[in-house]
């Protein structure tokens, strides 16, 4: 019967081809990003030069004649993504080597939980809570201007991006062959020694992974940054000076620009330059997985 | 790791005394030293987990203590009054909802779709690679960078305007790659076996996918779905200039409306208002639905995760 076969053939390969062809929409989405986030942003090389963009220091946009000196942006972007990964790497390092080492089996279910709520807290709910609860702590403890500063903003990114670092940290860590933590007691060690000499290395590369992935989170925040950080495109000296990061500037002035202003395609040049950041530390991750796979 | 077999174990433990002699230095004379150091680092880590247990506690009663006077009937149920000072949430309540509606009715189908081209068609290649590396960098955008694209590409060039449309899209491109993600794992799940029940039963490949697969993957799929909800749920960065407002006088009628949003009806009230100390109340039970939607959602997700687990165990 081969009228029979034929048909069967075509709705073999039918639903093949469909499904291959919307799978690829993901492909499209990315390179629409790419390509959007180019087409909107070069365009403000017409009106500021690349050093003026990346040296400049003064972030007047409205003013005539506007000025693009985005270097105190990006300093806050990195003064707040470093500040959060030091106040949050190490910490989630620590929660992951308690729930794989320390923790009985029995609650390290429950701290599992806790961790994973903490990181289904939404960003806007925390920036809320720097608002109304840490800033006003911070004015009168340390007799500051404002509590909207790097700290504030510093602190609570550190709280977003803790479930990701320890998750992904506990991950690797449970990777460590039982064998291993074994032969390090056979030796006599002891818990703490095992932990920093044996399963700690042994699982490096992928904690490396987690805190890059962190930095990542921290670096595109944008709701708790907006709230907290206070708003001042200045470079920061201190820890508790406000800073006024990519992110949040990006949020704050979108609502107010023209479509096709100089000012829109500085806000779309600046996504673009995270959206270079965050890729090329994806591409970090990457290469160091597959550095793993090869041994 | 538990079933490795003793003389494989016993193996791992002879090379590792032949190695790493140096790794564990054995000094008898800092006995006392090494005890305390071993006791330190246990108190350090055990207190690490219970200060972040006690922050997340103290955040969640904190919202709970200040909201809960603020929260009845009238204020799930009423639309927002007076320049927003009074009244109820219930239009950024049904914002939020459409905006899910809309997320999921794009992201979930693609996302099942991309995962069982993964897992069942893709035989590597330049193209499973592709599409691979778009999904990993997808995930890492910075979401108001997604808010940027969705500006420029929903809204400006596809002339979709700031509406429910650009805004659920944008969240839903968002969303793909956990989604993509979850339906993979539980495609990867379904035993072998069932496949090859249904080849040996003269099933077809896309028959064998859509009869036998899917149906069992189905459980695990809807969970990943229900937990990236409640991600949609709480974003507000690649909603700000797509589609949510400041005030909508009613809910979205269709797609090409604006609405207002929970998570940037919180942001407004936090920081816009003029009247902000008169709004204290409003903006914590805000707060407190949102958490409720979010963390509800995630919540459920997560149960039906734990039960999916057992049964696979």
């Amino acid at each position: 019967m081969p009228n029979r076969g034929e048909t069967l053939k075509l709705s073999e390969t039918a639903p093949r081809a469909v499904i291959t062809v919307i799978a690829m929409s993901g492909i499209l989405v990315m390179a629409f990003i790419l390509y959007f986030l180019t087409k909107e942003g070069i365009p403000i090389l017409k009106d500021a030069s690349i050093t003026q963009l990346a040296a400049g220091r003064l972030w007047y946009p409205v003013s005539s004649p506007p000025l693009f000196g985005m270097m105190s942006l990006i300093g806050g972007s990195l003064a707040v993504t470093l500040t959060s990964s030091v106040l949050a790497i190490p910490l989630g390092v620590a929660l992951a080597l308690f729930l794989t080492e320390i923790c009985p089996k029995r609650i390290s279910g429950f701290f599992k939980i806790t961790l994973e709520i903490l990181g289904f807290l939404p960003s806007v709910v925390l920036g809320f809570i720097g608002m109304v609860v840490i800033a006003p702590y911070l004015q009168i403890k340390l007799e500051l201007l404002s509590g909207l500063n790097l700290m504030n903003a510093s602190m609570l990114l550190g709280v977003m991006i803790l479930p990701t670092v320890a998750t992904l940290s506990e991950e690797s860590l449970h990777a460590v062959p039982q064998s291993q933590r074994d032969a390090s007691y056979a030796l006599g060690a002891t818990r703490c020694e095992t932990m920093f000499n044996v399963v700690l290395p042994g699982a490096a590369r992928g904690i490396a992974q987690a805190a890059i992935l962190g930095v990542m989170r921290a670096m595109g925040e944008t709701m708790v940054v907006l709230m907290a950080s206070g708003g001042a495109a200045l470079l920061p000296e201190s820890a508790f000076d406000p800073v006024r990061p990519l992110t949040s500037a990006i949020a704050a002035e979108m609502g107010e620009t023209s479509v096709g202003s100089a000012h829109y395609h500085a806000l779309f040049f600046m996504g673009f330059i995270l959206l270079l950041i965050t890729l090329s530390l994806n591409v970090l991750v990457i290469k160091i997985e597959s550095r793993g796979e090869v041994k | 790791m538990k079933d490795t077999d003793h003389e494989t174990r016993g193996e791992a433990l002879l090379s590792a005394l032949d190695n790493s002699g140096d790794a564990c230095p054995i000094r008898p004379n800092y006995a006392v030293f090494r005890k305390f150091a071993d006791w330190l680092a246990t108190f350090l880590l055990c207190s690490s987990m219970i200060f972040v247990t006690v922050v997340l506690c103290a955040i969640l009663f904190f919202l709970a203590a200040k909201g809960g006077g603020a929260l009845s009937w009238e204020f799930v149920t009423e639309p927002p009054r007076n320049g927003m000072t009074e009244g109820g949430i219930i239009t950024p309540i049904v914002g939020t909802l459409q905006l899910i509606f809309v997320s999921m009715c794009f992201a979930f189908p693609v996302g099942v779709v991309t995962a069982v081209y993964f897992n069942e068609y893709a035989r590597g290649g330049t193209l499973k690679k592709s599409l691979r590396l778009a999904m990993r960098s997808l995930a890492s955008i910075p979401s108001v960078v997604l808010g940027l694209f969705g500006l420029a590409f929903f809204c400006t060039f596809l002339r979709f305007g700031t509406s429910l449309l650009s805004a659920g899209l944008t969240l839903g491109c968002m969303v793909l790659p956990t989604i993509v993600t979850a339906s993979e794992t539980a495609l990867a799940n379904v035993p072998q076996d069932y496949r090859d029940a249904a080849y040996a039963l003269g099933a077809t490949e896309w028959q064998t996918i859509y009869g036998v697969v899917l149906p069992s993957a189905f459980p695990g799929i809807i969970t990943g779905g229900i937990l990236s909800v409640g991600r949609v749920a709480g974003e507000t960065a690649p909603i700000m200039f797509t589609g949510a407002v400041f005030f909508a006088p009613g809910f979205a009628r269709g797609v090409f409306d604006s609405v207002m949003a929970l998570p940037y009806h919180v942001y407004v009230l936090a920081t816009a208002g003029t009247n902000i100390e008169k709004t204290t109340p409003l903006q914590y039970g805000t707060i407190l639905v949102l958490l409720a939607v979010v963390l509800g959602i995630s919540m459920v997700g997560m149960a039906a995760r734990s039960r999916l687990r057992k049964d696979v165990l």
